[in-house]
């Protein structure tokens, strides 16, 4: 994802001179690199110095560009956090925080370069608009978007490297709208992010029992698609959230209010990482396994 | 270093300067608090920088920006933009009140105001990216601006002071209200090797003088005579609540406001 996040940031940089990136201490490779050697003006690294990143890109906005700020999710989000919330949201600037390897990618890295509070948090923050895409296709289009887009600020939380491509063949990508990625009428999926290829297969399992299932990329958690939500819930007779998130404030937590408020009659299971630090070490995957997120786990959930 | 900063009128400054403390000490009843002392101790570097630095006027494209980093001290800048005409006298009135558009700190969006602030350690980062945007743009725009001293305290503006060197940034006017207080008392009570500041700019690659910072005359040559290879910072001592000498270096007055028999006696020193 970080390769077509490069790639469609360089591709935007060459059709607007606005577009330019503050990075905090990223070794420029691919595409970051050609970004860094054709517009040196626009490439800044600030080192170790995550504040000052955040600041100079508002400063940069205020004088009408569009800027975005790289660094692993930890030091781009939470490290900066009152110059994200002042300078960012309380000016509401068009400046894009991308939050790389957000979640517990960085695995055995340990707790310090973890982000799994990341969606909560930037989803309490005023202006603050919040996206994750599911595969690096989708993160082109995301990409794009928040470098044309005049709204205000984004936080784009994105995966590393090596995922797989979930959306061929799926409808075009619209901000702020679920994207159906499979349509069912019996149990609908609702995810976002690098899991997504989790509840892929979850789905190719619960087709497999003989039901027909929805598969959604919730990729824009604010302004969250309210009457996608709701139109999810009142067509299947289950939803199941899967996210790579705290449960507070994440999607689960979003979609039951929702389902409160229309008095929904649908089953509904959610699935997130515990109120808690990861403390095991291991893969990505036996990381998430210590917090209840295994498709065996999901599925016994959910029967 | 070229600079179309013409000789300044001193005694026409004295008079802004004594008007504008003035001013503040009239809106000071409207409100039971609005940080008089450090807005005093910046009343000649604010007022050097709209009246004498930079070029046309803001609201009117000038070239130039101005942050305010010490964005508590924006009683002066909100006085000075009040006699330019980009604030209105209303704007003054309705000063802190529900139909007023101007709190205790600039924001964003209101007439003049060019970043909202007020959160310390902000500022610095904000001016480096728009002296960035300057230089991107090929326009050769100064950017002002004017920290206290207490937020020198905050690592946020260290990473600024060293991003701006790295960037080469000749575009970056600094100020230091170098009044050596913060909200409680004497900044030194709480961090004896806080000084010397020249130093330790120095040491960062700026270009650093210390000046007498109500020296209308010296702001103006310093900014003037500067390289313009690198940014430039200016320690300018300070006294807060310059002006009137019951406040003059008394921490209360960081934050209160005078009742009647001390709003006579600060108007009659004022005269």
């Amino acid at each position: 994802m970080r390769n077509t996040f490069s790639e469609a940031l360089y591709d935007e940089a060459c059709k607007n001179p606005k577009v330019c990136i503050v990075v905090a201490d990223i070794s420029p490779a691919g595409s970051m690199a050609k970004f860094g050697k054709e517009f040196p003006d626009r490439f800044v690294n600030v080192g170790v110095a995550e504040q000052s990143m955040i600041g100079i890109c508002a400063g940069l906005a205020l004088k009408g560009h569009q800027p975005f700020a790289y660094t692993i999710a930890t030091f781009s989000l939470y490290r900066p956090f009152e110059m994200v919330r002042d300078d960012l949201c309380y000016q509401n600037l068009p400046v894009t925080v991308v939050g790389m390897g957000a979640g517990v990618i960085y695995a055995s890295l340990g707790g310090t370069h973890h982000s799994q509070e990341d969606i909560t948090i930037a989803g309490a923050l005023p202006n603050m608009q919040i996206i994750a895409p599911c595969d690096p296709q989708e993160c082109t289009d995301a990409t794009r978007w928040c470098a044309q887009q005049r709204i205000g600020p984004v936080y784009l939380r994105i995966g590393k490297s090596g995922e797989p491509t979930l959306t061929k063949g799926a409808e075009p990508w619209q901000f702020g709208k679920l994207r159906y990625l499979r349509r069912g009428s019996d149990v609908c999926i609702l995810t976002y992010g690098v899991v997504t290829k989790m509840a892929v297969e979850v789905a190719d399992a619960l087709q497999e029992q003989g039901k027909s299932v929805s598969l959604v990329s919730t990729h824009t958690l604010k302004p969250l698609d309210r009457a996608g939500i709701i139109a999810a819930l009142k067509g299947h007779k289950q939803v199941i959230v899967i996210e790579e998130t705290a449960p507070l404030g994440g999607l689960g937590a979003q979609t039951k209010q929702i389902a409160w408020d229309i008095k929904a009659d649908c089953r509904l299971d959610t699935f997130s990482l515990k109120d808690a630090f990861v403390d095991n070490n291991g893969t990505w995957e036996d990381l998430l396994d210590a917090h209840g997120l295994s498709v065996p786990k999901i599925l016994a959930g959910t029967a | 270093m070229h600079n179309n900063c013409p000789t300044p009128d001193i005694d026409a400054a004295r008079k802004r300067c004594k008007a504008y403390r003035r001013r503040i000490l009239e809106v000071s009843q409207q409100v039971p608090a609005l940080h008089i002392g450090g807005a005093f101790s910046s009343v000649e570097l604010v007022d050097s920088i709209y009246n004498e630095l930079m070029r046309r006027r803001p609201g009117e494209n000038s070239p130039d920006t101005f942050v305010l980093s010490k964005g508590h001290g924006c009683m002066i800048q909100f006085v000075v933009l009040e006699s330019l005409g980009i604030l209105k006298k209303q704007d003054l009135d309705d000063y802190s009140t529900a139909r007023g558009q101007l709190g205790v700190h600039p924001d964003f969006g209101n007439p003049g105001i060019e970043a909202s602030t007020g959160a310390l350690g902000h500022g610095l980062s904000m001016v480096v990216g728009m002296a960035l945007a300057n230089r991107i743009n090929n326009n050769d725009g100064i950017v002002y601006t004017v920290l206290s001293d207490g937020e020198v305290q905050e690592g946020s503006t260290w990473e600024a002071t060293l991003m701006a060197t790295s960037l080469r940034l000749g575009n970056v006017v600094a100020f230091i209200d170098y009044n050596q207080m913060v909200s409680i008392g004497p900044i030194v009570d709480l961090h004896p090797h806080f000084y010397p500041l020249v130093e330790k700019f120095a040491a960062f690659g700026w270009e650093c003088v210390e000046i007498d910072g109500h020296d209308t005359q010296a702001i103006c040559d310093t900014v003037r005579n500067r390289r313009g290879d690198r940014p430039l910072m200016i320690v300018a001592r300070t006294v807060k609540g310059k002006g009137v000498s019951y406040m003059e270096n008394v921490p209360m007055w960081h934050y209160r406001s005078p009742n009647k028999a001390e709003l006579a006696q600060a108007m009659q020193e004022l005269e």
